[in-house]
């Protein structure tokens, strides 16, 4: 990959590859609170099945994750693991945040154990608001997350730039 | 002074192993090894950290860590207002979210003695047992998903999805309904939603059916469940365990029939269910049947189903005069119950929650002392807690 690494590779090139990318997500679940089982929803239930986006809902440690679905309450006991699991998977990574309280805080904005939005601690691409978001949702955030990846370039990610959310 | 033979000593060793207070590396040379499970782990239903230290394949000391998911709800309660508080206790038990509600309202409403009129209270009691199906069924899934059976999982996620279609005709919430209010409830029942309930309750009994052919029957799941972790009567009295934990101990013990308070079970035809065994096995049969006779109770609700208002009369803006109350239902998970003080403000002066989990992982310590590594996995999902339940 080096040709790519550097940002040298060929348009029509870096397509196929994002093409790639796109329909061969590994997602790692990180699941905290009531957003969880939603999402388990998405994984588990015939109705919603995330596996039809392309979407591989299990890995077995996010050291072969492409993209972790943070969703739950984030507590201050917590962040220190999240990081760690960050730190771990290889780039490039993706973050969905699902849910209010992985978003803001939520209900507990005023909470004196809640970390008020897990992007204080970690960069999030796509966050999916509600209280738990239906599995709908969650669903359209990974559609949307699929987008971006269509069109990014992928020798940045490679570098591990911070994200620029357009 | 003699020597103690091999034989001998191997002997002590393994009694000393089989003892709750073996000591590691006393009497046989090996390892001792701590295991860490969680705080992120599927068999623990989110964040419960369990640092096992093993001798062996054998557990000597299983401790569970607990708040990773405290939210703080007791000190959040301190300065809300009565509606506000039932949308934060929606989310303690987020499986049976409506279930949380009711003891709460129910003791605001015994501080300011007004009672919901008997259509409100039928109801509630409807939407209080739709939740137990809700949380239920997916223990139900789970535990076989726990021992490496992926289809019943499946299968609970595609059925709790109707419940949850029920609940939200009604209420406009999946989870979170926060339906229940003073005096009351915020609406009636929707046009031809008592027929569709009836259809999904017989679409829960053929689950409670499958379920039982998958599971109870299979050789594999009995072996792994029967005799493993097995809990007697007694010491699941003092840990102070409750709902289908203590009943599969063989303790006939269950609020909605010996305190029904607010709620109607007392006028419905029903049965406890209890196992005399206090295995897992025991607790996953006992939920089993719990399920098919919550929707035994939904259709004589629904057929007795009385009319008239849902809401009684009372302030627009609520003040709880002072005073205190307890109110503890028999939630899908347990007792629960809420200790409400109140100075005669907008909102609560203090609220305690006592929730079920907390007290049915309390006996984990206990439970695990000497089991084998797989059965902590089976006793964690047959125990069946949730951990905003534990942590609050």
């Amino acid at each position: 990959m080096g040709l790519v690494a550097s940002g040298k590779a060929p348009k029509p090139l870096t397509k196929l590859l994002n093409l790639g990318r796109k329909y061969s997500i590994w997602m790692y679940q990180w699941g905290l609170a009531c957003c969880a089982i939603e999402m388990g929803a998405v994984i588990g239930s015939p109705r919603y099945d995330v596996m039809r986006l392309g979407v591989i809902p299990f890995p077995a440690s996010p050291r072969q994750a492409d993209l972790v679905v943070i969703s739950g309450t984030v507590t201050d006991k917590m962040v220190p693991s999240i990081l760690r699991l960050y730190q771990q998977m290889p780039d490039p990574k993706y973050v969905i945040s699902m849910g209010s309280c992985a978003n803001c805080g939520g209900p507990y904005w005023d909470s004196y154990s809640v970390t008020k939005g897990v992007d204080q601690v970690i960069p999030v691409d796509v966050y999916v608001p509600g209280c738990p978001p239906r599995p709908e949702a969650l669903l359209e955030g990974i559609v949307l997350l699929q987008e971006r990846i269509s069109n990014e370039d992928p020798a940045a990610r490679w570098r591990g730039d911070p994200i620029v959310v357009d | 002074m003699t020597a103690v033979g091999t034989d001998q000593r191997q002997q002590l060793a393994y009694v000393a192993t089989q003892a709750a207070d073996a000591r590691l590396n006393v009497e046989i040379e090996t390892e001792g090894m701590t295991l860490n499970i969680g705080p992120q782990h599927p068999a623990t239903h989110g964040t419960l950290r369990l640092v096992a230290r093993l001798d062996g394949e054998q557990v000597v000391e299983a401790e569970p860590i607990m708040g990773y998911l405290h939210r703080g709800y007791e000190k959040l309660a301190d300065v809300r207002t009565y509606p506000q508080v039932t949308t934060l206790i929606n989310r303690i038990d987020w499986l049976g979210s409506f279930a949380n509600e009711v003891p709460f309202i129910l003791a605001a409403e015994q501080l300011m003695e007004v009672e919901a009129p008997p259509r409100a209270a039928w109801i509630r009691t409807i939407l209080f047992e739709l939740s137990r199906l809700a949380n239920i069924s997916l223990f139900l899934g789970d535990m076989g998903m726990q021992l490496g059976a992926i289809t019943p999982v499946f299968f609970a996620f595609r059925d709790r999805e109707f419940v949850l279609n029920q609940i939200e005709a009604v209420t406009g919430g999946r989870f979170h309904p926060n339906f229940d209010r003073i005096g009351g409830l915020k609406d009636d029942l929707p046009k031809g939603w008592i027929d569709e309930t009836r259809g999904v309750m017989v679409k829960m009994r053929n689950f409670c059916d499958e379920l039982e052919d998958l599971l109870l029957g299979n050789e594999i799941f009995e072996a792994r469940t029967r005799g493993v972790g097995v809990i007697p009567a007694d010491v699941a009295l003092s840990y102070g365990l409750s709902g289908a934990n203590l009943r599969a101990s063989g303790v006939d013990w269950d609020m909605r029939r010996d305190n029904p308070c607010g709620l109607v079970h007392d006028q419905l035809d029903w049965k406890v269910w209890t196992h005399p065994d206090g295995d897992s096995f025991a607790r996953y049969w006992v939920r089993l049947q719990e399920t098919r006779e919550a929707t035994h109770m939904i259709e004589q609700m629904l057929d007795g189903l009385p009319g008239g208002p849902v809401m009684a009369k009372v302030p627009v803006i609520i003040k709880v005069p002072a005073g205190e109350a307890y109110v503890a239902t028999e939630n899908p998970l347990g007792v629960m119950g809420y200790y409400v003080v109140s100075k005669g403000d907008l909102g609560p002066f203090r609220v305690k929650i006592r929730s079920a989990s907390f007290n049915n992982i309390s006996v984990t310590p206990w439970v695990m002392r000497g089991v084998y590594v797989p059965d902590v996995i089976t006793i964690l999902a047959s125990l069946y807690f949730i951990l905003g339940d534990i942590d609050r």
